[in-house]
């Protein structure tokens, strides 16, 4: 249903040309949830942005293949876009808190969206948002629609952005970190929302995140990005069982268990370098405990495993130990 | 809501009282008595002190403000000292004509101001970004009555498409309408593009763009809507200074007005007339700035919020 090939973008500031994600392939299918993970900085939310073709309102220049459902993205006009975007594909920011408009009623920006992509009245509108509110077990619907976005709760607000979302009853949703400004309690619930609305309604969802938990309990496939770069990309319980690429062992490994002893918390040395100084070969070889020179001078090739997984390290046949 | 209008409007009770207070220590500090201006040559020490005596200058300041307090208050102004009438009439003759232009030339900033700030923001770092603000920032230092001049100049003398000076109907209008509302446009025009692109950055933008909205939706009914609240407190501030702030226009136009009535009066130290138009400036500056939080209130919820 996504295909996404070899997907860049380029942006040029003071006349200096930076490239924060380059090389990026994954792909989807219908009713799948596809979990995108990464430290801070590794250009998960801006490889959304350019699936929704929203790079551009920040001037920066695409390159490689997006084809949805038959169609190439990136060939398409401003105008065509705007008639995909909330209709086929849509996004559910990372921020609840600042994605709604502080000037209008949420009900009405709800609304907004339905008027824009279906052919419906006014009334019909509003008649779909509160019954979508309802389907997100918003209480009080009725109530809710009238309110402003300030007089609302972060699950309340959360919930009306995922009703701008679903609304439309869109192929693919995008959810960029959904539910990382939310309570933990409440978190849960949005997940098995995400999980419910893929399952009943066979839509695809990408969801980005940097929380690992969340990736175990709904995805179906994983994509795991590192300094603008997918370094390994595929069925979940294979990627999670057995890793291949060392960053994502190494992802794994900072996850806390019970009974694990005191002070044994890992941590990856370093941070994720930034887009104007990208090491020349692999961009882990910085922080890599496997690193072999090979690594530091050229950029590893992605090779296809025989389990299925994807993988773009020099060393991929590493038997990676196990905590 | 209501609740609110009704004590902030209460509030203007005291606000009144301490503005006459001001208003008339001020003048009588200021040296020099309006006896002066009404003695002809030849006069002696008598006459000045029996035309004192007749106008009560001779009591206690105290005493001549509680005097003119009560009167004030019961509605009668006063007479002009040198005009020899009511002052009530002279305020309700000059005021019209005040508010016209005011208003006018408010309307003129607001619609001027708000187009460039919109064409700039939306065309940002791009020479017709350039040209709008340099246009905008020759609106703000450019002074009005030296723009009055050259406009007068071009479409009075030279094409003689408008009346040089008076007043009468809109044609008399315009011209003194875009010197003094330039400015504010100017004014206007810097804050609406500073502020549309503050909102541009703004997380729920984002989103708008990701529902599939248009961009000149986005523009006008969102970014421009939320960017609007400085725009709407820099202008409740001008309508103050326009109204009392247009005497050097009234003067270059030839036009009557509070401000030029409120200059000739005080040249002459025509109390009565200086201390009623100086309290109808300072109201009108707080009743702008009442109006404005009104206003404010309305377009947003959040302040709305505020004061329930």
């Amino acid at each position: 249903m996504l295909k996404v090939s070899d997907l860049a973008v380029e942006f040029t500031v003071d006349k200096k040309t930076i490239r924060p994600i380059s090389g990026i392939s994954f792909e989807m299918q219908k009713g799948e949830v596809l979990g995108v993970v990464g430290e801070t900085g590794s250009g998960k939310s801006l490889t959304a942005h350019a699936i929704m073709g929203l790079t551009s309102l920040v001037g920066g220049k695409i390159s490689g293949q997006i084809v949805f459902e038959g169609k190439d993205l990136l060939s398409k006009s401003h105008k065509d876009m705007q008639s995909i975007r909330g209709a086929e594909i849509s996004f559910i920011p990372q921020n609840p808190m600042t994605s709604l408009d502080p000037v209008y009623r949420v009900g009405d920006q709800i609304v907004e969206g339905l008027l824009k992509h279906l052919k419906i009245t006014k009334w019909a509108a509003k008649k779909r948002a509160i019954e979508l509110m309802e389907q997100l077990r918003i209480p009080n619907a009725e109530r809710v629609f009238e309110q402003y976005p300030h007089q609302l709760s972060g699950g309340l607000k959360q919930r009306i952005v995922i009703a701008i979302g679903i609304g439309t009853e869109p192929k693919l949703i995008i959810a960029d970190e959904p539910t990382t400004a939310l309570d933990v309690t409440v978190q849960a619930q949005i997940i098995r929302l995400f999980k419910e609305l893929t399952v009943a309604n066979n839509v695809g969802l990408l969801l980005i995140t940097h929380d690992l938990g969340v990736i175990a309990q709904i995805c179906d496939k994983i994509a795991v990005m590192y300094a603008g770069n997918v370094v390994e990309h595929g069925d979940i319980k294979t990627v999670f069982s057995d890793p291949k690429h060392p960053y994502t062992r190494a992802l794994l490994d900072c996850i806390p268990y019970i009974g694990m002893k005191k002070g044994s918390l890992k941590a990856i040395e370093g941070n994720v370098p930034t887009p104007s100084n990208f090491p020349k070969g692999c961009r882990y070889s910085s922080r890599c405990p496997y690193v072999i020179p090979q690594c530091k001078t050229e950029f590893p090739e992605t090779i296809e495993l025989a389990c299925g997984t994807k993988v773009t390290c020099n060393k991929f046949d590493l038997n990676l130990p196990r905590h | 809501m209501w609740l609110y209008i009704f004590r902030r409007t209460l509030l203007l009770i005291p606000i009144f009282f301490v503005i006459t207070v001001v208003v008339f220590s001020l003048i009588h500090l200021v040296p020099g008595d309006p006896i002066s201006s009404l003695l002809g040559p030849g006069s002696t020490l008598d006459d000045r002190d029996a035309l004192l005596i007749a106008y009560g200058l001779d009591q206690p300041l105290w005493i001549q403000y509680l005097r003119w307090i009560k009167d004030f208050v019961m509605g009668d102004m006063g007479q002009s000292i040198i005009e020899k009438q009511p002052v009530a009439d002279m305020i309700f003759y000059n005021m019209p004509f005040t508010l016209r232009l005011g208003l006018l030339s408010l309307a003129i900033s607001f619609f001027v101001g708000i187009t460039l700030g919109i064409i700039s923001a939306v065309k940002k770092n791009t020479i017709i970004d350039y040209i709008s603000m340099i246009i905008a920032l020759l609106g703000v230092t450019v002074p009005a009555f030296w723009l009055g001049l050259i406009l007068i100049l071009i479409f009075a003398v030279e094409l003689s498409w408008l009346p040089v000076s008076g007043s009468g109907g809109i044609e008399y209008l315009i011209l003194p309408a875009i010197s003094v509302g330039l400015g504010g446009a100017g004014l206007v025009a810097r804050i609406t593009r500073v502020s549309m692109l503050e909102i541009y950055n703004q997380d729920f933008v984002l989103l708008l763009h990701a529902k599939g909205i248009s961009q000149n939706a986005i523009v006008i009914k969102h970014i421009l809507r939320n960017a609007i609240m400085p725009v709407i407190t820099i202008l409740g501030l001008r309508l103050g200074f326009i109204l009392g702030g247009a005497v050097s226009i009234e003067i270059v136009f030839g036009r009557p007005g509070i401000g030029s009535m409120l200059l000739t009066a005080l040249f002459r130290r025509d109390y009565p007339v200086v201390q009623a138009s100086l309290i109808f400036l300072t109201m009108a500056v707080i009743i702008g700035a009442f109006i404005t939080d009104i206003i404010y209130s309305y377009a947003d919820p959040r302040v709305r919020d505020l004061y329930k």
